[in-house]
């Protein structure tokens, strides 16, 4: 037995990742439930389109064989759409790609790069609300945190001048995480201190973060001569951060970034003792004191890296994109993100996929609608459908007939609500 | 005379381990059968199958040699089979007879709860066996061994033929443990049949008019009590001849180590739970704290470990004022904790056993360096202690949750002993552990004590304090009611102020008997 185990060692960083990561020992347990989600979340999406479009009842109308055609049809027409805008139409880039032609290999890769650039903020929110969840943090104001984070991230953009893009762009970044941080701290520190459950805290630090920003817009903050409307001046060129190519392409270096975040944040959960510290508190308080561990100080640390994360999904949205800020700066990324941490086990690599795919919904569900006339918000049903079957996994158990794993995969979402 | 239940050749595989292996059970009506087995031996699959929360993979159960399928409890029910839980199923704001009706409402008029009527049959079930339960009382008011009779109850008013009882005794006094037996003695003289789940042997040898030994999901022998005893028990149930006997030398205690001084100690709702307690442990001594389960023991060991400040006094360790010191101050000056509840306290479940094994050390050299785990430190750390303390895990990386209770308790045992400890805290080390186990936590306290180590055992069995400590301190309603010398004192005579009996009276009594003897 222990020769077996000498051996696993050297295998290397495959290995400590699953010492870490007893569930995904079996990688099909760990990820068919979210899988197999996402398929009946499309199907049902499918359903929908075909159930809500006038023509396939007119169709239904004439003969029942028309109307089936004219809703897979329908169905069809609409998620091909989705397809090509949010991954690209293949015969196009195979075209591209054998020309040789780069501006045209960039555009036919557009849609795909356009959907990264969706994903960027996604990763950073997703990975804000995982890190809350592997420390026992059930972190509901991300969407706050996120508005503070692009506050500061936009203030310290405009406001100071003269400075080199290498040092402004990261200082802008930093402000960024390091106001969502102070936003995600504050109902840490009432939890650690008083109990106050962090689900309702963050919850009402979110109102007040909106109506904050918005004072902060259209007071201190707002831009000369904007007339009354609430927006920020323009940042600093030199606190942007690198879009690659010209416009339209708006792929930028942002997407990097949130992968290298993604990185920082899987090893300092599973590879450092502040990790552990976090996970222990997280996952079983009593032992965690038992062992020595003070919880009162890792839930605020918890909740301040969680804040932290969350103010820079607001950050690069700011530096990247927009290039300024408006009120209209989040499409609720914060309350996705808890969504997608989920799907994606609140591990990090998870997170970084299940964005991916939140970014690929979102960005073909805007050419669907040019096309096919259906409302963008089918996605939204799509995206609801999926998480709400994550979240009962029974449901999906129960519709495949997977086998019922062991009772500990659901521990670490339970202890956020238990936690307090 | 047909046997009133039958399991042929019940099979049960799951994931990696072969729960039951083809095993035949036979019970005949008005017989107590006792199933004993080591913890994971099989016996609550077992039970667990005839119960209907599992399905068996192969093999068939026969009731009065009819062949039934019981596919969840209600099927059971039925079928005539009833199970006492370790656990109770009550609900305490209830009383005894909302319990007794819950799920099995007599209805009178459309829908109006018959209390009386119900209360008037639990009356009658309750004399018939000597149950002494009063249908109107609370639960929440019940001592504990009421409460288990309470259970018995629900059964019998569901007219169980078979009653399954798993490991009734783990939650009772010796004296209420002898009570429940009497009962179960009642019941299969009035021609219920019992299935009794244990691996106490004293308890099987008490009871049992037959026995059956599982061991690693087979039956591996059959036997009577006037056949056996617990010696060739014990090496049927763990394959290999076991000491029951633990082999202590005498010797003179050291220095002192602990010292509790008139401690004060609330509990959340600022009762007081340990009032005024005065303890000294000294080097190479245990010191054993008897008393029922509440009494105030959970506190005191709370305090002693830095989990809970105490209202008042003092406790030094090594000299040292740790009265208000924190658990992992208390711990580096050289102590070791084996909490009472080793799945809340001890471990964290999802975590690998690697992890688990450095829980109180992963913070320190050289588990880490600077800010970074040494996963490879720690995995032969984990590899080296999973050896030597023949923790039985698939792997390191196993998550300590798939591990059996005796296994996760060594994890525990590991953790804490391997450590160059002074002092140790071992509460309840062996609850609800096998003999196998048993007998090695045992050994390894005992070893911990000739080397020097001040132990302070917590244990409401009390065999357990009897057999392991060198002095024994009684505690009675957060008070210690009598600390002496354990060969001074019969196990009686601890059982006695264990219900609160002056030490002062116990001791008369005694002199009073012995007179009486001498006259």
């Amino acid at each position: 037995m222990s020769k077996k185990i000498k051996e696993k060692q050297d295998a290397g960083k495959v290995l400590l990742e699953e010492i870490n990561q007893p569930q995904k020992r079996s990688l099909w347990r760990v990820i068919s439930v979210p899988l197999l989600a996402i398929v009946t979340g499309v199907i049902i999406g499918a359903i929908l389109i075909a159930a809500t479009s006038t023509s396939v009842y007119d169709a239904f109308g004439e003969s029942f064989f028309k109307g089936i055609s004219t809703a897979f049809s329908e169905v069809f027409v609409a998620y091909r759409s989705m397809f090509t805008g949010s991954i690209g139409d293949p015969v196009r880039i195979v075209n591209a790609l054998a020309s040789g032609d780069a501006r045209e290999i960039r555009s036919a890769l557009n849609p795909f790069l356009e959907s990264l650039v969706q994903a960027t903020p996604y990763i950073f929110a997703g990975l804000a609300v995982a890190l809350g969840f592997r420390a026992g943090l059930f972190n509901i104001g991300v969407e706050g945190q996120l508005f503070i984070g692009a506050a500061c991230a936009t203030y310290v953009g405009y406001a100071i001048t003269g400075l080199p893009g290498i040092i402004h762009m990261p200082l802008a970044f930093l402000a960024g995480g390091l106001g969502g941080a102070l936003w995600g701290f504050i109902p840490g520190f009432l939890k650690a201190t008083t109990g106050g459950h962090e689900v309702i805290n963050t919850i009402m630090m979110n109102y007040i973060a909106f109506r904050l920003t918005e004072w902060l817009l259209s007071g201190p903050m707002t831009r000369p001569g904007s007339g009354g409307m609430p927006i920020s001046p323009i940042i600093e060129e030199s606190a942007q951060i690198p879009q690659f190519f010209q416009t339209p392409i708006r792929f930028h270096l942002g997407f990097f970034i949130a992968l290298g975040f993604a990185w920082l944040v899987w090893w300092l959960l599973f590879k450092t003792k502040w990790g552990l510290n976090l996970r222990t508190v997280g996952t079983n308080p009593r032992a965690a004191k038992y062992a020595g561990l003070s919880v009162v100080k890792n839930t605020m640390i918890g909740m301040a890296l969680s804040g932290g994360l969350a103010g820079l999904a607001g950050a690069v949205q700011i530096l990247a994109i927009n290039r300024s800020m408006a009120l209209g700066l989040s499409s609720g990324y914060g309350f996705d993100s808890i969504a997608l941490a989920l799907i994606g086990n609140n591990h990090p690599l998870g997170v970084v996929l299940s964005s991916i795919l939140f970014g690929t919904l979102r960005n073909g569900a805007t050419r669907m609608m040019v096309i096919s006339r259906i409302p963008i918000d089918i996605v939204d049903v799509i995206q609801a459908i999926i998480l709400m079957l994550v979240a009962a996994p029974a449901i999906i158990r129960t519709i495949y007939r997977l086998r019922e794993p062991k009772q500990e995969e659901t521990t670490v979402f339970v202890s956020g609500w238990g936690g307090g | 005379m047909t046997p009133i239940l039958q399991l042929k050749g019940i099979t049960k595989q799951f994931p990696g381990v072969l729960a039951n292996d083809h095993i035949d059970l036979t019970l005949n009506k008005g017989e107590v059968l006792a199933l004993l087995g080591e913890n994971g031996a099989g016996k609550s699959t077992l039970m667990n199958i005839l119960y209907g929360l599992y399905q068996p993979d192969e093999g068939e159960i026969l009731i009065n040699g009819e062949k039934i399928f019981v596919e969840s409890p209600t099927d059971a029910i039925e079928a005539g089979i009833g199970m006492v839980h370790q656990h109770f199923m009550l609900i305490p704001v209830f009383t005894v007879t909302e319990n007794v009706m819950l799920g099995e409402e007599t209805l009178k008029f459309a829908d109006f709860l018959d209390r009386q009527s119900a209360a008037n049959r639990i009356l009658e079930i309750s004399q018939t066996y000597n149950l002494q339960v009063n249908p109107y009382d609370l639960v929440k008011d019940l001592p504990v061994g009421v409460q288990q009779r309470v259970e018995i109850i629900k059964l019998l008013f569901r007219e169980a033929e078979i009653l399954i009882f798993d490991e009734p005794t783990a939650v009772l006094t010796p004296q209420e443990a002898d009570e429940l037996f009497e009962i179960m003695r009642i019941l299969s003289d009035q021609g219920k049949s019992i299935i009794f789940i244990t691996h106490k042997l004293r308890e099987v040898l008490a009871i049992a008019d037959r026995i059956l030994v599982i061991r690693r999901g087979k039956v591996v022998g059959e036997t009577t009590p006037e056949d056996a005893d617990k010696n060739s028990l014990a090496a049927m149930m763990v394959g290999r001849a076991v000491s029951l006997e633990v082999e202590k030398i005498e010797k003179e205690h050291g220095d002192l180590v602990l010292s509790i001084d008139n401690m004060v100690v609330a509990d959340k709702f600022q009762n007081i739970v340990v009032d005024h307690v005065s303890l000294d442990v000294y080097e190479g001594e245990i010191v054993g704290i008897a008393g029922v389960q509440g009494n105030g023991q959970t506190e005191l060991v709370e305090a002693v470990t830095g989990l809970k400040k105490p209202a008042e006094g003092k406790i030094s360790l090594l000299g040292e004022d740790v009265t208000k010191a924190n658990p992992r101050t208390i711990t580096e000056a050289g102590s070791a904790h084996v909490p009472e509840d080793r799945q809340a306290d001890g471990l964290v479940l999802p975590f690998p056993v690697a992890e688990n094994l450095v829980l109180c050390t992963y913070y320190k050299e050289p588990y880490s360096k600077g800010l970074i785990l040494q996963y490879n430190t720690i995995l032969d750390h984990a590899n080296q202690l999973i050896d030597d303390f023949d923790i039985r895990t698939p792997d390191a990386l196993t998550p300590v949750s798939n591990l059996s209770g005796g296994n996760q308790q060594k994890v525990i045992i590991a953790r804490e002993l391997s450590r160059p400890i002074k002092f140790l805290v071992a509460s309840q080390p062996t609850r609800g552990l096998d003999v196998g186990s048993i007998e090695y936590i045992h050994k390894r306290i005992i070893q911990k004590r000739d080397e020097g180590c001040a132990v302070l055992l917590v244990s409401p069995e009390l065999d357990e304090i009897m057999e392991l400590s060198d002095r024994i301190a009684v505690m009675y309603r957060g008070e210690i009611i009598a600390d002496i010398p354990n060969k001074s004192v019969t196990k009686e005579e601890i059982g006695l102020m264990m219900a609160g009996v002056l030490p002062e009276d116990v001791l008369m009594e005694k002199k009073a008997h012995l007179a009486e003897q001498g006259s």
